[in-house]
């Protein structure tokens, strides 16, 4: 027998590989079911009935509409600075060698290395050392700096499979360097800073430790939802809004996916 | 000899951009400096800045009566650390910490394995993208998840019960430190739930090591009359192993900082995260609160040093 022709895998292998994968998923399928209960009081399993209002009553929470627009617009904003700073460091990291080029790859990814609570009270004393309010612009000074670090792998990854030659080759045509850049470093590395800039997105639209440090008293969603964990009062709507959660996060995770399928990994291990 | 020089070495280019452009190609290094001085200034004063500002207070010490923060410099409110009720606090997090990440580990090793050596094709992305949503959604719809789960109405107690046996984990939850009223107040809960939400960081990095075994060494041993068992032991595992620390890297770290899994679903006793958590918040302490954050930071440390000589690094 060819001993490079792969066995099957033995059955204990394959009913714990299952099991690991369905105990990754199946909590997070619940919470669709739980959307369309008809329980208000509990967690009753399972659910005595199915209805459609909740969905409308979430609809109409103006508190849930406000927090989802305060999410949106600090994972905008918070995508838009990571990819410019992201990107400016990847370029530099892999196009040129320098003294120190380790500790800046360090540097970028501590923010997510240690602990987010170390990252959120250390950002509130220096606001209240500074005397800066909390605003809007104090949640997204936080979640930038964490984001900058999911573009930056991306884009590290990308500029690796960059080869040099092609950009000499574009020089010695004659293009300056920002057509350079425009005409044969953007193309290629586009995708991956798509793909960058959709898991950050995911990140900041996600984050609450951070941000219960930053925020003062305004609701971002995830704030709103981990409001109602510790004091659960609508527990219907609570139900709707995670299930809205899993929907929006997911759909950048896909594309980022299909984006960076060819070749390199999707940065993930660095969340 | 001359028309050649002439074409080889151009004019500069005329232009804003083209000067621009020329003054860049000529002076390399004052372009790696624009490049690098925005994320650097603002993950230096931003991000450093804050977290020296932070550790410097640790130094200070709170005045118990005015409660005002005294600014000379003091050891005393790291001897704090050690009184017992906030020992415990450290301990209590470093075993739960430990726990949860042998446990990842043994879970994740199965999907890994499975993952690197056996799915092909459509099977081998279906797996990627198995771990990475999980890994990418929401974690606090995870953790939310989970309280639904562990409610004493909820479906793991109508699970047990159609399968008579609920006095199994009524016995369970009788237990004097891992039991408690429901599951969802338990440190079993707290446990469980840690190994859920971080169980993707130990997938990835492990999988990553496993790719990289021949399946041919697999085969040798085993013709080698190396009964399965043995084999994973002597060769499967130690090649693992680098893998496994890189993805504990993560499973330890996020359990040591984390303040609001243990307080939604747990008994009331403190981990590190919410013990940081309160002394900033309600007791104003913020030296005790700077002093509690340094724990995690020496222990990754001293965690990441030793991953560092195991190779681990290399997996991630």
């Amino acid at each position: 027998m060819r001993s490079d022709r792969s066995a099957a895998a033995p059955l204990g292998l394959k009913i714990a590989a299952a099991a690991g994968l369905l105990f990754l998923h199946v909590p997070i399928l619940l919470i669709f079911l739980y959307a369309f209960t008809t329980e208000e009081k509990s967690y009753q399993f399972p659910p005595p009935g199915y209805t459609l209002q909740w969905l409308a009553v979430a609809w109409n929470r103006p508190d849930v509409w406000q927090a989802l627009g305060l999410s949106v617009r600090v994972a905008s904003i918070a995508t838009a600075v990571a990819l410019v700073l992201g990107t400016l460091c990847a370029a530099a990291v892999s196009q040129t060698k320098f003294f120190g080029r380790e500790t800046i790859s360090l540097l970028v990814i501590l923010p997510i290395a240690l602990p987010g609570i170390i990252t959120g009270i250390a950002l509130r004393s220096a606001f209240s050392f500074a005397e800066i309010p909390f605003s809007f612009w104090t949640i997204v000074l936080g979640h930038a700096t964490f984001c900058v670090v999911v573009v930056y792998n991306n884009a590290v990854a990308r500029f690796r499979r960059v080869s040099g030659s092609l950009i000499e080759a574009s020089m010695d045509l004659g293009a300056d360097g920002f057509q350079t850049f425009r005409y044969v470093i953007l193309p290629n590395i586009g995708t991956a800073l798509l793909a960058g800039g959709m898991l950050a997105f995911a990140l900041s639209f996600d984050e609450v430790i951070v941000t219960t440090f930053t925020a003062g008293q305004q609701q971002t969603l995830p704030i709103w939802m981990l409001e109602e964990l510790v004091r659960p009062r609508q527990r219907p709507v609570t139900n709707v809004v995670a299930m809205l959660v899993v929907l929006v996060t997911l759909l950048p995770i896909l594309a980022a996916y299909y984006l960076t399928r060819d070749g390199d990994q999707v940065a993930g291990a660095g969340k | 000899m001359s028309a050649i020089t002439q074409t080889s070495i151009m004019e500069g280019r005329s232009g804003t951009f083209g000067r621009l452009s020329d003054f860049f190609w000529r002076n390399p290094k004052i372009l790696l400096f624009l490049m690098l001085a925005p994320p650097l200034l603002w993950l230096g004063i931003i991000y450093l800045g804050s977290l020296f500002a932070l550790l410097l207070q640790s130094f200070f010490s709170i005045d118990e009566f005015s409660g005002l923060i005294n600014y000379e410099f003091t050891l005393a409110t790291y001897r704090q650390l050690l009184i017992p009720s906030n020992f415990d606090i450290i301990l209590r997090t470093v075993v739960m910490a430990a726990l949860v990440t042998l446990a990842a580990a043994v879970i994740a090793f199965p999907i890994a394995y499975y993952a690197a050596r056996y799915a092909k094709g459509k099977w081998k992305a279906l797996f990627y993208l198995g771990v990475m949503l999980p890994l990418w959604s929401s974690y606090l719809v995870k953790v939310y998840a989970w309280k639904l789960i562990l409610a004493k109405e909820g479906i793991l107690t109508w699970v047990f019960a159609r399968l008579h046996l609920t006095w199994l984990l009524d016995a369970w939850l009788s237990l004097p430190i891992v039991g408690g009223n429901s599951l969802s107040i338990s440190y079993t809960g707290t446990f469980i739930v840690f190994v859920y939400v971080w169980l993707p960081f130990m997938i990835l990095p492990v999988q990553a090591a496993l790719e990289r075994v021949p399946g041919n060494l697999i085969e040798a041993s085993a013709d080698l009359g190396g009964h399965p068992a043995q084999t994973f032991r002597h060769v499967l595992f130690p090649l693992a192993l680098p893998g496994i620390i890189a993805g504990s890297i993560f499973t330890f770290s996020l359990t040591l900082g984390d303040y609001i899994i243990p307080q939604i679903i747990g008994s009331s006793r403190l981990f590190i995260g919410q013990a940081v958590y309160a002394q900033q918040g309600t007791a104003g302490n913020i030296p005790l609160a700077a002093a509690f954050t340094v724990v995690p930071i020496v222990i990754m440390g001293f965690y990441l040093w030793m991953a560092k000589k195991q190779g681990a690094f290399d997996a991630l």
